[in-house]
């Protein structure tokens, strides 16, 4: 796989104007900012406390009292989908990290060294590639017993060689630049140049792969505390109430109404940052016909 | 009547005026030469003519081509013009060729597109179109795919796809800049044939005068949107009745006031190589045979004094670039042994390499990629003091850069800018400033003008011969130009097909040379004063 | 060409290889004894021990890998523990629901996202663009199992067009069959067709801004001939990366819908096994997947050298 990479030549104010007139990131980033602020405030403030169970409001449906109603413990969805927002940021957050942490050195490592250490890397990165990620998820966290930490070992496993495929491909058309080879001329090891050169020259690569993966991670959680491996009750996940929707669907479809929209305002307004930064930073995304 | 008419065109894209009041005209058979610094509008004159212009491009005045208004014409009018009736070159014969399909598709598919002839019969057209722009049926069957041929043979695909269906008017938009002397003097002789056979009128669009002066019979010059003069060709050049034309002409032929070079003869060498060879694993032709080594630079020695300037001359692809890489020890010889300032580099580690690249910097071609566009000025500049054994404080370190700068006659202030704050010229001062901030020895430049226009190119080969005689820095100048190689060294070696075939006093071996390999380079240099004194003589 | 191919072919049996150990050594260290599990916990240590050795669990590491390997060449998977069935007979039966259900979706996917990419790339930056692009990145933000219970929600209990799940089998007629897995094709298609589509697009448009584009373009060519005779074959390559991806996704993707709709498939079984610990199964299943999805992305890079001549002149 070959990349191109154009690197912009722009100061952050001139991007920061661009920024605000690209309607995908300013949606992308009010949308993200409004669920971090949701899952925050969930720490201090619900409409209800999602703990108690309040049988004699079961099943109700959205009312002014309860919003977005009410599941079959009586519990508030609202005050839910609030609470559920921690774990599945948190979640997605965290395994984002350890693939970011350990896939862009291992990527980086890969293309500042090339020979057989690369091909070595990228064979690894085959054999992960083969393991279909929601399956080995499964079983990772089956056999390590269901829970939120382990949801994100199995999600943030699966990160790594993503970020190590992205991370070298950036590299790789990084380093035949001439600045590289001015920096080579200067005396400076090959680590000084990936630390110092080619890491920032990919940042904003690896910053829209972040948000892609931000958003695959909370569609992943999802999945996993849907089929009862994620976080345990009696912490919400959008997930599990998805999975408590299931057979109610006839009586109470609110319940499986609002935590879907919940994760898809979520993805969707991850999805629109990331492409608003890719857009803003690629020169090429310049109108042509 | 003109063929193609150009009357007080304006051209907008966004909000930046790009053609102002423009006029231009090519008759039947004439050949017009368009000429321009970068960023004067000459591509933009020639894609508005085929009505190819970006998206946001706003075009105002008129454009006639044989009659048919070009700027009212309808899309469908003007697919049938295009490639039947005009026909055009482009730069970047790499990419100018879908990789995808085969060459013989790529030429028959106009002539299908506007002939409606059959397959076999456009294929049979498309074999003809070959064979005449020198790709003979063995060598080069329809069946060839694009990553097949050279940047040279690839050209001459692009031309036989404009011109298969003999156009009366082509565009040809710097048709030979992105090749070596040699093969632009082959395609330029192509294209003047064709033009000649079929009574085409010819647009040449070039920034090289002596190109156009060669090739065209009238000459538009073209500044920043606006026309600055236009006529005949000698009698233009000849006569530089209009400022910016004498300008023009006299950057082309610059050559920097130098003192006579330095006593050579006596003092120990700086830099020997000594029977340096460099072998890239080849392309496997089958799975049970071993790969073939391909050998980029074959056996070269050679030796330079402290204080000399030395050319290092050949076609692209004739190993000049490998050797550069091995002296500057980014690139390890397969054989052979370098020394420089007497010790050698060749096996060291890098820690070992310190004292010795504090004595050896590099200026490469590429004003706009040899920065990276993530540091300032003074980080960058500064960058090779990282092998200095004391580590200079952050003031000493903005006082070393502060007078380079100043040394290649840019403001103290600029450290605090980033690369893209540069023009072209001034980059490449950045990247003279950041080669001689440890005071080297020895600076290898490699094609250190031929991405520059003509006048800021002239300024920067200034510099150069300046801070020679200043500093006493002896250069290794790696170019296929040999009016750079005249313009700034004393010395000249003539490489080809990785081996030094010719060396000895610039002047001597530029004006006999002895070697096939530089004869042919000579012969193919295009030189503005020989072409202008035959145009006079033509005319009488 | 030959060179490529036995490279790409090398390099995939030695990730299936790999592949096969990393399978094997995982549930090698999982707690839990199987002939334990087998027995129940009221069995003596002198039977546990006894069924250990009848199921070959005490011989040594190396041969017992061996053993296991040479047994899926030969598709002799060996028994569940639960079922008490030959696993071949158990994957069999599965693979006839969820092989139609990722072939059907797999198709169903690429129909819609092929023409909506290249629709919105010809008129790029116009309502129809932007229209059909919001769409696709709104259906690359909803989960599928979401979508699925919407779709049930409208379709089976509103509409009742179709039925809310289960599967009639095969044998029930083609048409019943089908039917049922109507609800869970579209749900896994849709998701994956708008990531496609999006791709589409975007490699079309990449592809246009290249030089050759505006050489085909002064040859009198029209846009429209020129998008489909020069960009979209050059375009293929990222688009048949994302189909290769998708294969995989599909079917891992799977377990979720036929959760969803209690279909009888592979995804069903896998997940069962994994909660029951019924570990010959989830290997044998789990090599199946791996195994499939190393063999589509040995298609799609074969593909690559069909689609691009560059390859095949490479080593």
């Amino acid at each position: 796989m070959t990349l191109h990479i154009d690197i912009p030549e722009e100061t952050m104010s001139g991007i920061l104007a661009k920024a605000f007139r690209n309607t995908a990131f300013v949606t992308g980033f009010v949308i993200t900012v409004l669920i971090l602020a949701m899952a925050l405030v969930s720490y201090v403030w619900t409409p209800y406390d999602v703990t108690k169970l309040v049988i004699a409001d079961k099943t109700q449906g959205p009312s002014l009292a309860h919003w977005f109603g009410t599941d079959h413990f009586g519990r508030d969805i609202l005050s839910m989908i609030m609470v559920g927002a921690r774990n599945s940021i948190a979640v997605a957050l965290v395994a984002v990290g350890i693939g970011m942490g350990v896939g862009v050195p291992l990527g980086a490592f890969a293309a500042a060294r090339g020979g057989l250490i690369d091909e070595a890397l990228m064979r690894v990165n085959d054999l992960v590639f083969a393991f279909p990620a929601l399956l080995s998820a499964i079983m990772i966290t089956a056999i390590f017993g269901p829970g939120a930490v382990n949801a994100i070992i199995a999600i943030g496993i699966f990160n790594i060689p993503v970020f190590a495929r992205v991370a070298r491909a950036g590299a790789l058309a990084i380093w035949p630049r001439e600045f590289i080879l001015a920096a080579r001329a200067a005396g400076k090891s090959r680590t000084q140049i990936s630390i110092e050169h080619v890491l920032p020259n990919i940042a904003t690569l690896l910053l829209v792969q972040g948000t892609i993966q931000f958003a695959l991670g909370i569609l992943a959680e999802a999945g996993l505390s849907y089929l009862g491996l994620g976080a345990q009750p009696p912490m919400p996940s959008w997930g599990r109430m998805l999975f408590d929707a299931q057979t109610r669907m006839v009586v109470a479809p609110w319940m499986a109404i609002f935590p879907g929209m919940a994760i898809v305002i979520t993805v969707l307004g991850l999805n629109l940052l990331g492409d608003g930064i890719a857009d803003i930073l690629d020169p090429k995304s310049r109108r042509q016909r | 009547m003109s063929l193609l008419e150009i009357e007080n065109l304006s051209l907008t894209i966004g909000d930046t005026q790009i053609l102002k009041g423009m006029e231009l005209s090519v008759a039947p058979g004439e050949v017009m030469g368009l000429v321009g610094e970068s960023g004067s509008g000459k591509s933009m004159t020639a894609l508005t003519v085929m009505r190819l212009l970006p998206y946001a491009a706003r075009a105002s005045g008129r454009v006639s081509f044989d009659g048919i208004d070009i700027l009212a014409a309808t899309e469908d009018q003007m697919c049938a013009l295009r490639g039947d009736d005009v026909g055009m070159v482009f730069q970047e014969p790499m990419t100018a060729l879908n990789p995808v399909k085969t060459i013989g598709e790529q030429v028959a598919e106009g002539i299908r597109w506007h002939t409606k002839a059959t397959r076999a019969g456009a294929e049979e057209r498309a074999r003809r179109m070959l064979d005449r722009v020198g790709l003979p049926q063995a060598k080069f069957p329809l069946s060839r795919y694009p990553h097949e041929l050279s940047g040279g043979q690839r050209q001459r695909v692009v031309i036989a796809i404009a011109c298969a269906l003999k156009p009366k008017l082509l565009i040809a938009d710097e048709p030979t800049t992105a090749l070596d002397v040699v093969l632009q003097a082959q395609i330029l002789d192509l294209l003047r044939d064709l033009v000649a056979e079929s009574r085409m009128g010819l647009l040449l669009i070039s920034h090289d005068l002596a190109v156009v002066t060669e090739m065209a019979d009238r000459i538009t010059i073209l500044r920043r949107g606006e026309v600055m003069e236009a006529g005949d060709t000698a009698r233009t050049l000849s006569e530089q009745l209009h400022p910016y034309t004498r300008q023009l002409a006299q950057a082309s032929t610059h050559v920097p006031a130098r003192a006579r070079p330095h006593d050579t003869s006596q003092g120990k060498p700086l830099l020997q190589v000594e029977g340096v060879t460099r072998d890239y694993p080849g392309r496997r032709t089958s799975l049970f045979k071993r790969a073939v080594p391909i050998r980029a630079v074959d056996d070269v020695s050679l030796s330079m004094q402290p204080g000399q300037s030395v050319a290092l001359v050949g076609r692209s692809g004739c190993g000049k670039s490998t050797l550069a890489r091995m002296i500057l020890a980014l690139d390890k010889p397969s054989s052979g042994a370098i020394r420089f300032r007497g010790e050698t580099t060749t096996g060291k580690s890098e820690a070992e390499l310190k004292p010795a690249r504090r004595d050896m910097q590099v200026v490469f071609q590429d004003p706009y990629g040899s920065f990276d566009p993530r540091q300032k000025v003074e980080k960058l500049v500064a960058e090779p003091l990282h092998v200095l054994d004391k580590k200079p404080t952050r003031a000493e370190r903005r006082e070393m850069v502060a007078h380079a700068l100043h040394e290649v006659g840019l403001d103290q202030r600029d450290m605090d800018k980033y690369p893209h704050e540069f023009s072209g010229g001034q980059r490449q001062r950045l990247s003279i400033a950041r080669a001689i901030i440890t005071r080297p020895k020895l600076v290898v430049a490699d094609e250190p003008v031929s991405a520059l226009d003509v006048s800021i190119r002239a300024q920067i080969l200034d510099l150069f011969a300046e801070l020679n005689q200043k500093l006493g820095i002896a250069y290794l100048f790696i170019t296929h130009d040999l009016t750079v190689a005249r313009a700034i060294t004393d010395q000249v070696l003539v490489m080809h097909d990785g081996k030094i075939v010719e060396r000895g006093k610039t002047n001597e071996v530029l004006d006999h040379p002895q070697s096939e390999a530089a004869k042919a380079l000579v012969a193919a240099a295009p030189d503005l004063h020989r072409a202008i004194a035959r145009r006079m003589q033509e005319q009488g | 060409m030959t060179a490529y191919l036995l490279k790409r072919l090398a390099i995939s049996l030695a990730t299936l290889v790999l592949a096969s150990i990393v399978v094997f050594a995982v549930l090698e260290i999982l707690p839990g004894d199987p002939a334990r599990l087998m027995l129940g916990m009221n069995a003596s240590a002198d039977q546990v021990e006894l069924l250990r050795n009848q199921m070959g669990l005490n011989a040594p590491l190396l041969l017992r890998y061996l053993h296991w390997a040479g047994g899926l060449l030969s598709l002799d998977f060996g028994r569940s523990y639960t079922y008490s069935v030959p696993v071949i007979d158990l994957v069999r039966e599965r693979l006839a629901v969820s092989l139609p259900l990722a072939l059907i979706a797999l198709a169903l996917s690429t129909v819609i996202a092929i023409p909506v990419g290249l629709f919105s790339a010809s008129r790029r930056g116009r309502a129809g663009d932007t229209i059909s692009m919001g769409a696709a990145q709104l259906g690359v933000a909803v989960p599928n199992f979401w979508f699925a219970l919407m779709l049930i929600y409208v379709f089976a209990v509103w509409l009742r067009l179709v039925p809310a799940g289960g599967f009639p089998g095969w044998s029930a007629g083609i048409w019943p069959a089908l039917k049922s897995l109507l609800l869970p094709a579209v749900a896994l298609a849709l998701p994956q067709a708008a990531i496609l589509a999006r791709v589409t697009r975007s490699a079309l448009i990449e592809v246009l801004n290249e030089d050759y584009i505006r050489t085909a373009r002064a040859k009198g060519l029209p846009y429209r001939a020129v998008l489909w005779r020069h960009a979209l074959r050059n375009a293929m390559i990222p688009v048949l990366t994302i189909l290769g991806l998708q294969f995989a996704f599909l079917l891992a993707g799977t377990i979720i819908i036929e959760n969803v709709f209690y279909l009888p498939g592979l995804g069903r079984l896998v997940f069962q096994a994994i909660t029951q610990r019924d570990l010959i199964v989830v290997e044998s299943v789990v090599m199946l997947l791996v195994a499939a999805v190393i063999a589509v992305n040995l298609v799609v890079d074969l593909s690559y050298a069909v689609v691009d001549p560059r390859l095949r002149s490479r080593q």
